[in-house]
C-alpha cells in the first residue's frame, strides 16, 4: 500500500484497536476517557477520529455492541435481568428503553418473537430453506411438484 | 421482473469453520442455522446491514450434492482460490483491513487505489476470495 494513500495509518490503526477493545470489554464498565488514553489522544479528537471512521461516537458504538449482543442472548433460555447484566447495562429500565429505542420492541417481545421462530426451525425447518436448496440436499420427500401419495 | 436477490451459495470446506471465520472474524450475523439430521446443517448468514441477503454456507460433502469425485473436484478448485465469490462493501476500507487482519484474515491484495475506491482481496478459510472495496 503506498503511504500517501492513507497519510494517517497509524491513526487508523489506534482507532480500529479503540473499536476492538469496545467489541471485546463491552460487558464491563469501560471508561471511555481510559480508552482514549490508551489510544494516545485526547477525548474530543479521538471522539472525532471515531465518529468519523464508524459513523457515531465509541458511546453510540458501545450501546449498539451491547444491544447486539443482548439480541443473541435473548433468544436462549436467559431471562431478561440476567441478559441486561451480562451485556453490561447498569439497569433494566435503561435495557429495556434503549433496546426498543433501537431495535423497535422491548426485550420481552424480541424474546418472544425469537422463541418462536427457533420453535419453527426446531419443528419445520424446510419452511426457512428454499425448495431449490432442500431437493438437491434430498431433504425434501415430495419433490417435481408430486402430489403426495395417499 | 426480478427485484431482488435473497440468497447465495458459498462452497466451504468445513461449516463449523466457516461459521467462526464469517461470524466471528468478518462479523456477519447468523440468519438461520438448522439442524437438518446427522452429519447436516443449513447455515446462512449475513452482512450486518443487509438481512435480507443470505450467504449459504454449503459444504462440499459426499452426499445427494456431490459424489465422491465431485467432491474431491471441488475440494481441490476451493481451496486453490478458483471461486471468486463476490464483492463487500464497506465505509472505510483501510479500518476494515486492519481489523479483519488483527483477526488473522488473509488478504491476497492490500487496499489499493482504483478508478472508483478503494479494494483489497481477502481468502476466506476454505480459499474463496472476496473483494473488499470502499467506493467513491
Amino acid at each position: 500500500m503506498k503511504k500517501d494513500q492513507y497519510p494517517k495509518m497509524y491513526l487508523y490503526k489506534r482507532i480500529v484497536q479503540a473499536k476492538l477493545y469496545i467489541d471485546n470489554h463491552y460487558a464491563n464498565n469501560i471508561d471511555l476517557n481510559d480508552i482514549s488514553d490508551e489510544a494516545y489522544f485526547s477525548k474530543f479528537h479521538f471522539i472525532r477520529l471515531f465518529k468519523s471512521i464508524y459513523g457515531k461516537t465509541p458511546h453510540q458504538y458501545l450501546t449498539q455492541v451491547r444491544i447486539e449482543n443482548a439480541k443473541l442472548l435473548l433468544a436462549k433460555e436467559i431471562t431478561i435481568s440476567e441478559v441486561c447484566s451480562i451485556v453490561g447495562f447498569d439497569s433494566v429500565s435503561t435495557f429495556t428503553g434503549l433496546f426498543k429505542k433501537n431495535v423497535g420492541v422491548t426485550p420481552a417481545v424480541f424474546k418472544q418473537q425469537q422463541n418462536l421462530r427457533n420453535s419453527e426451525i426446531s419443528t419445520n425447518p424446510l419452511r426457512f430453506i428454499p425448495n431449490c436448496f432442500a431437493e438437491t440436499h434430498g431433504w425434501v420427500k415430495n419433490s417435481n411438484f408430486e402430489e403426495e401419495s395417499l | 421482473m426480478i427485484t431482488k436477490l435473497t440468497h447465495v451459495c458459498i462452497y466451504v470446506l468445513d461449516q463449523d469453520s466457516a461459521y467462526d471465520f464469517y461470524v466471528n472474524k468478518l462479523g456477519f450475523k447468523v440468519h438461520t442455522d438448522a439442524p437438518m439430521g446427522p452429519g447436516m446443517r443449513w447455515l446462512t448468514v449475513c452482512p450486518p446491514e443487509q438481512p435480507e441477503l443470505e450467504l449459504t454456507l454449503f459444504p462440499v460433502v459426499e452426499g445427494s450434492t456431490f459424489n465422491k469425485e465431485t467432491v474431491k473436484i471441488m475440494t481441490d478448485l476451493v481451496k486453490k482460490g478458483t471461486f471468486g465469490a463476490g464483492v463487500f462493501t464497506c465505509n472505510d476500507l483501510l479500518a476494515t483491513y486492519e481489523e479483519l487482519k488483527s483477526k488473522g484474515v488473509v488478504f491476497k491484495k492490500e487496499p489499493t487505489k482504483e478508478f472508483y475506491g478503494f479494494e483489497a482481496l481477502f481468502v476466506d478459510d476454505s480459499g474463496n476470495w472476496f473483494s473488499l472495496s470502499q467506493l467513491n
